[in-house]
């Protein structure tokens, strides 16, 4: 019950976050720590069994019938996950105590990032399709509401609403991709779906169902051409960039790639479409980083970039390929979180995030440089940091391939990771060396609160970096494994010799640096190509624009308020399908029972009443007589249900009947009279109409009629009646017996009216009482 | 007998339907009256009529046989008592419309809409 | 202005039709009646009297204001759907009284839910007629 209890235990400390953070104040971020921090601790004492290839399995079942049941599942690539997700959780916790000090936001913030924590860590332990589905919405939602949290801002909230709509948007493609998924593979649990080979490339769904999962794992990961929506996301608070927006959040549609290898990959589609829409969004995020003035904007292209390129990296698929994504997932998380949280620190020291107008700020912050400065050489992927073992290993993955691809993508690789190096310059560089600018702040060094968690993550990338071995068998090997299903992997190492992957190294540096010192000479060149007017953000304005204007137009068409209008459409629909159905389906096939030996004087008698009378309602010009012949044939009725057999209907019909003449009465004089306001030509389509309706009508009840009753549900109900329920009137028993609940909602809906009656009018006379209202 | 029943129906209904396509509003509240008389004669009907007996099991008996069919007479039950409730409000809201909109053109109404 | 006839029919007429109403929802369960049939029964009584003798003094004569006995009957019939899970039983099971009352009869939780049908139907009734009715005697005077 261990897994369960990991992901609920966030959404529950998340209820009452704000109330915590009302009571502890500055100490909120420290306490609400403690659950992730738990949780954490608990995941690495699991990494000893989870390495040895063993899984931790829990099943709550939920919807048995539809398949969605709570299943958890830790396996080596959930740990890597989790790990992240709680470990990196912790430290933004404890930055926002320090980030958002004395700002009475703070609970709320707390709430959303605790809501979102326990929504990421249910995402990566689902085992079921369907719940990993609710969670993956459920962190769409949490990312919804912490970019819009400065809700006052129209800017932050037209990026939460961006986020939401293209992250929720691939979500619901990515559903409909599982219902195919588990109805060919008749299960919806991966696990199964994986060992026991229940889905394969060879399924006439296999693409369908490739499209749909593909193009929520790119929406989420901002993948190109959905990448538009991770800049705009920066809005949000500078914690919630570092956590959602760098470290784990974006990393969703990256899990699900690698969670759903062993089902849909290594055919060639999966590895044409991965890997060019991961090569594109590699380039395409480089290529914008560097050229960006604005801390975190740099940050997220460059995040965009290195998402692309793990996505390549699952495209490719190898084991090694694999590993290098993996190994690349971590050090990413681990560098930009604490250069996100440094950025942050910066912004609240020096009061901007634009780098042209930051410097010198080294000596004021000494702590903050030197985790920006860490956590940049492994973003640059310098030795002895993680990020260059992962730029090692990618090199090294891709020079195993054969053919012509390869060396395109190394290429382009090199570029991406270059361009990603120059970011990391700008970012670490200018806000701490050359001359300080006039700010309007004395800039500080950060609290302990702020530097603590940049620096932790920091130093983990030198750390395991100089000793790979920390992570190599605990958590990239079954993380890769998990993918892959792979036996023997090739161990991490700082060194590996004067190889080709060293030399690639060596000229991706090379090539950074000279880009990064010319970069302004440079900048002119590409400045007009990145200020085009179209683009995929382009065309989800206009798309969204075009979709309200319809909805607009169609509304209005539809929902025209013309009573009359929506009456012939409705009425005129219903007689022509049923209508021609009758005529030509079911009519010509039976018999009707048109026997009418059977009828009484009596009923003849109160049915020719009934007809006259119906008539002669829609003939009178005075409202007065249409209202008696209403009560005649109210009473009629009655008449008729005692004859049939029905004593309680004919009872409440008299006094129904004679309660609403009353109502009518006292209501009437406020009414105005009859009056003929339809054009001759409209009257005799409306008769046409009606006169339609009344037959089908007819003919209904005499189809329906034609087959005897064979419903059990009577001769049962009539059978428990006495011996049962102990009543001898079977329509009562029936009331508030047999189908009592269904007497409750009708005595709520008859109280809802008479409550509605009684305000409506108040409402009014409280109206006329006003003085004002006078005469 | 169905056969008259089913007549007696499509009467209230074509007489309801042409009344609520009427633009003077005290005629729609006719035509509602209508229709809900239809609807519940209807639902009679469909039960099937094959006895005139009420579903009463008589004193000293367990059980009963040959009878009306009780489950659309509960039905209808609440539908009537609820027909009442929803005249009475449809008729106070035609009022407070009436009043409002000042008029009792049904297409007249819709321009307040806007 | 009311006739004379009609104030002394309602006179006496109030006290009838109401003990006919409870008769009518009391021998519901084994004769045609119950609570709808009876509620109505009780409310076209009230109702005879409002407009004989006015809205205030009909409400007089009940004491409980009719929305008051919407609530009271929702309550009650609510209460009469949970009764059952106290005897470990299941939401809306009958629960019977061991011997029969004198005049009442065998009660149980149904009989419960009936009354509370039948004071709904009197309060909503009467919030209705007496609503529209007060309406039309302030516009009168």
């Amino acid at each position: 019950m261990a897994l369960p209890l990991i992901v609920f235990s966030g959404f529950l400390l998340a209820l009452i976050a704000a109330v915590i953070a009302h009571v502890a104040r500055r100490a909120t971020g420290w306490l609400l720590a403690l659950l992730p921090l738990g949780i954490f601790a608990y995941l690495v004492r699991l990494i000893p069994a989870i390495a040895d290839g063993q899984t931790v399995v829990t099943e709550i079942v939920w919807v048995p019938s539809l398949k969605v049941n709570l299943t958890f599942n830790l396996d080596g690539l959930a740990l890597l996950m989790a790990l992240l997700v709680s470990g990196i959780g912790a430290l933004i916790l404890i930055y926002t105590s320090g980030y958002m000090r004395d700002d009475p936001g703070i609970g709320r913030l707390d709430a959303y990032l605790l809501f979102f924590m326990a929504s990421m860590l249910g995402l990566v332990l689902s085992d079921n399709l369907f719940t990993l589905f609710i969670f993956w919405e459920l962190t769409s939602i949490s990312s919804y509401l912490l970019i819009g949290f400065k809700y006052r801002y129209q800017t932050s909230r037209d990026a939460a609403l961006q986020a939401l709509l293209v992250t929720a948007g691939g979500g619901l493609a990515m559903l409909a991709g599982f219902v195919l998924l588990s109805a060919s593979a008749d299960s919806a649990t991966i696990s199964t779906i994986i060992n026991d080979n229940l889905f394969s490339s060879s399924s006439s769904m296999y693409g369908a169902v490739l499209i749909l999962i593909l193009l929520g794992a790119f929406a989420k990961s901002a993948q190109f051409p959905f990448h538009f929506w991770l800049p705009n996301a920066m809005e949000a608070p500078t914690p919630v960039s570092a956590y959602l927006h760098s470290a784990t959040m974006v990393k969703a549609g990256i899990y699900l790639l690698a969670r759903f290898t062993p089902i849909l990959g290594g055919t060639t589609a999966w590895t044409t479409i991965v890997v060019s829409i991961g090569g594109l969004t590699m380039l395409l995020g480089a290529y914008l980083a560097w050229q960006k003035r604005d801390l975190k904007r740099i940050l997220a292209y460059a995040t965009i970039s290195v998402l692309g390129t793990i996505v390549l990296l699952l495209g490719i698929g190898t084991e090694l390929a694999v590993e290098a994504a993996m190994v690349f997932l971590l050090a990413h998380a681990l560098y930009k979180g604490a250069l996100f949280m440094v950025a942050g620190s910066v912004d609240k020291a020096a009061g901007t995030r634009n780098i042209d107008g930051l410097g010198g700020l080294l000596a004021k912050m000494p702590v903050t440089f030197v985790a920006a400065l860490v956590a940049g050489l492994s973003m640059a992927g310098l030795p002895p940091l993680l990020g260059f073992i992962a730029k090692e290993l990618e090199y090294d993955a891709l020079l195993h391939e054969a053919g012509a691809y390869p060396v395109l993508v190394i290429v382009a690789l090199v570029a991406a990771n270059a361009l990603v190096g120059v970011a990391a310059g700008l970012v670490v560089i200018k806000p701490f060396f050359g001359r300080k600018p006039m700010l309007k702040r004395d800039p500080h060094e950060s609290p302990l609160s702020m530097w603590l968690g940049p620096l932790l993550l920091a130093a983990l990338g030198l750390l395991f970096g100089l000793m790979p071995a920390l992570v190599d068998d605990t958590l990239i090997v079954p993380a890769t494994v998990a993918v892959t299903g792979a036996t023997e992997l090739e161990h991490l190492a700082l060194w590996h010799g004067l190889t080709v992957p060293m030399g690639l190294s060596v000229l991706t540096i090379g090539l950074a640096v000279v880009v990064y010192l010319l970069r302004n000479r440079l900048q002119v060149m590409t400045k007009r190509t990145t200020s085009g007017r179209f683009g995929p953000a382009h065309f989800y304005e206009w798309s969204l624009d075009w979709m309200l204007r319809s909805a607009d137009k169609l509304t209005l068409f539809l929902q025209n308020g013309n009573l009359r209008v929506y009456l012939n459409v409705i009425i005129g629909t219903a007689v022509l399908l049923v209508g021609s159905v009758f005529l030509f389906y079911t009519l010509p096939d039976m018999t009707l029972n048109t026997d009418i030996n059977d009828v009484s004087v009596i009923a003849a008698g109160l049915s020719g009443m009934i007809i006259v009378a119906a008539i002669s309602a829609t003939l009178f010009r005075s409202r007065l007589a249409a209202i008696a012949v209403l009560g005649v044939i109210g009473y009629s009725i009655a008449i008729l249900f005692l004859l049939f057999g029905a004593p309680d209907l004919a009872m409440t019909q008299f006094s129904v009947e004679t309660l609403t003449v009353v109502v009518i009465v006292l209501v009437i004089w406020k009414l105005p009279y009859f009056e003929n306001l339809t054009k001759r030509g409209d009257r005799i389509k409306d008769v046409v109409i009606a006169v339609a309706a009344g037959l089908l009508m007819t003919l209904f009840v005499l189809v329906i009629t034609a087959t005897p009753l064979t419903s059990q549900i009577t001769p049962d109900i009539v059978a428990d009646s006495y011996l049962i329920a102990k009543g001898r009137n079977v329509v009562n028993v029936i009331l508030v017996d047999f189908r009592g609940v269904d007497t409750f909602g009708e005595i709520t809906v008859l109280s809802v009216a008479g409550i509605g009656v009684f305000v409506l009018s108040r409402l009014r006379s409280e109206k006329r009482r006003r003085p004002d209202d006078d005469g | 007998m169905e056969l008259l029943l089913a007549v007696v129906i499509g009467v209230l209904y074509a007489t309801g339907i042409y009344m609520i396509m009427r633009r003077s509003i005290m005629k729609l509240i006719i035509g509602i009256g209508l229709l809900a008389h239809g609807a519940d004669l209807l639902i009679f009907t469909l039960g099937r009529i094959e006895s005139t007996k009420p579903p009463i099991i008589a004193a000293g008996e367990e059980s009963i046989t040959n009878y009306a069919d009780p489950v659309p007479q509960a039905l209808i039950l609440t539908a009537i008592v609820i027909g009442f409730g929803v005249m009475a409000f449809a008729l106070v809201l035609f009022r407070e419309t009436v009043r409002v909109s000042d008029t009792g053109d049904v297409q007249e109404m819709r321009l307040s809409d806007r | 202005m009311p006739s004379l006839i009609l104030k002394t029919a309602a006179r006496y007429l109030l006290p009838l039709l109401l003990l006919f109403s409870v008769f009518v929802l009391l021998r519901g369960h084994n004769e045609p009646g119950g609570g709808f049939t009876g509620g109505l029964v009780a409310a076209s009584a009230f109702a005879l009297y409002g407009i004989a003798y006015g809205v205030d003094r009909a409400r007089q004569v009940i004491r409980i204001s009719n929305r008051d006995l919407i609530g009271i009957g929702l309550l009650l019939a609510a209460i009469s759907t949970l009764l059952p899970l106290f005897f470990r039983d299941a939401f809306m099971e009958g629960e019977w009284l061991a011997y029969p009352l004198p005049a009442i009869g065998k009660v149980g939780t149904p009989f419960l839910f009936d009354l509370g049908v039948y004071l709904v139907v009197v309060g909503v009734v009467l919030t209705i007629v007496f609503t529209l009715a007060e309406e039309q005697e302030t516009v009168e005077m």
